[in-house]
């Protein structure tokens, strides 16, 4: 009988939950690590039993974790991410230089089809590479090589490399994405970099043809369909048609454009999920109502999922990893907010409801489709 | 013989129940106890000292006999009553976050 496990990270540990494929009773294992911020967790695709964890603390810094049959027991693995060459600096938040320095891993993105192969992203931002299943891990140079390094500039969590989205056709194809520089794109497994921000629109960025400075928040794609990429950014939801060469607004009839989530449909290309937050003050959903956005055309035209959902007195977060999809014939869609809830629908987003709640303030939400 | 009590976080990702007993040959200094405790636990590299620079993390703190051994130099003799096993090398989160 096929299943889903959702790998949930929060701030105070891990939590695995399962069910079965009508995704109606979920039991809930955690927490794994608790007391320990764990930024992301995810399954490799091309062995659904080895699952990566990222773990760190103030105190103690980042370990990775490493788990073979699909999270019942783990073992740390390689947690030395040292940058290759002299690290040098980029902009800190008052334009001056700042010494790069490895702070934590923000995302983990297991090969589509080698168990050993890992990438990690990190902050200070720099992209990572284990070939071991994450016993040692090299940085991949050329994205920090790039040349723009010294102008990218922390956005408010930190200078994170939080998107890496590997291409299905080609496994030389990458697209990654920083806050706050921007996209980026490899074509040759990461040796030569292309930014790739035409069109971004950033306010607090004076050049509207800036290079890199722009606070992108996620970028989703569907896996039929690679050269399309979504965009969530700190204002605007954008689309790409040519793989990030060309970006355009779809933020249409949203209540707001600014948010942290994005995801697409596991089988309609063209129907995309997000999560609006009022304003990049406050951080909170609209009115306190905590709605999900569909456009089933792929943007502009957007309406509100609110079946099962709080519409009153609701001031949480849904931070930019805590999204997800699984592959069964009705899509479920999972969400985990910052109020410690994981919210699931199993009809593409026309209903909803908690399959846990009151966990710490959830960091990362993925979904494994077993078999 | 030396002892070395870890803060509980260390002890659960490197198994330990209880204080650690190290053998080490030569001065006692901070330098060859983490030298030797991260031999026998390699999973405790890089959570008390940084990778690279061999620094203590910045919210780690070493205490013994009462007194804060923090800002010791590595290769400076530790305490008697620590070489001599009577009394153990504290490693302890400092109290900062939440």
């Amino acid at each position: 009988m096929s299943g889903v496990r959702v790998l949930v990270g929060t701030r105070k540990g891990a939590f695995v939950l399962t069910s079965d494929e009508r995704r109606a009773d979920w039991e809930v294992s955690g927490p794994h690590f608790p007391g320990w911020e764990m930024y992301h967790l995810k399954g490799s695709p091309a062995d659904p039993d080895r699952i990566f964890a990222a773990q760190s603390t103030s105190w103690f810094g980042q370990l990775i974790q490493r788990s073979d049959d699909g999270g019942k027991t783990w073992r740390p693995v390689g947690n030395e991410f040292a940058y290759d060459g002299v690290p040098g600096t980029h902009q800190w938040y008052d334009g001056t230089p700042h010494p790069w320095e490895f702070a934590r891993v923000w995302h983990l993105e297991p090969s589509l089809t080698d168990p050993d192969l890992i990438y990690a992203g990190v902050e200070d931002a720099a992209l990572f590479r284990s070939n071991d299943a994450g016993a040692t891990w090299q940085e991949v140079p050329g994205l920090r090589g790039h040349g723009t390094g010294p102008q990218w500039q922390p956005g408010a969590g930190g200078l994170c490399l939080h998107t890496i989205i590997q291409d299905p056709r080609d496994a030389n194809r990458l697209v990654i994405a920083i806050s706050a520089a921007g996209a980026f794109r490899t074509e040759d497994g990461g040796k030569t970099w292309q930014a790739i921000n035409r069109g971004l629109q950033s306010g607090q960025i004076p050049d509207p043809d800036a290079e890199v400075g722009h606070c992108v928040h996620h970028i989703a794609r569907h896996p039929e369909r690679p050269d399309v990429l979504f965009m969530q950014k700190h204002w605007d939801v954008m689309r790409s048609d040519d793989g990030g060469d060309n970006w355009y607004e779809i933020s249409g009839d949203l209540p707001t454009d600014f948010g942290f989530v994005i995801d697409v449909h596991s089988h309609e290309p063209d129907t995309v999920y997000v999560v609006p937050i009022k304003s990049d003050e406050h951080h909170f959903p609209p009115d306190g109502r905590l709605r999900v956005y569909r456009s089933r055309g792929g943007g502009n035209n957007w309406e509100a999922l609110t079946n099962g959902l709080p519409q009153e007195n609701c001031y949480v977060n849904v931070l930019r990893d805590a999204m997800a999809v699984d592959s069964l014939p009705e899509c479920g869609v999972y969400f985990g907010t910052t109020g410690g809830q994981v919210y699931a629908s199993a009809d593409s987003g026309d209903s909803w409801a908690p399959i846990v709640r009151d966990l710490p303030s959830v960091l990362s939400v993925e979904v494994q489709t077993l078999p | 013989m030396i002892r070395v009590h870890l803060p509980a976080h260390l002890r659960t990702i490197a198994h330990i129940d209880g204080e650690v007993e190290l053998d080490l040959d030569g001065t006692v200094t901070q330098r060859a106890v983490l030298d030797a405790l991260e031999e026998r636990y390699p999973v405790l590299r890089g959570t008390i000292r940084e990778h690279g620079t061999g620094k203590r993390r910045a919210f780690v703190r070493f205490f013994a006999c009462e007194e804060d051994l923090s800002h010791e130099e590595p290769d400076a003799p530790l305490p008697a009553p620590v070489a001599a096993g009577t009394e153990p090398f504290l490693v302890m989160g400092a109290m900062a976050g939440g």
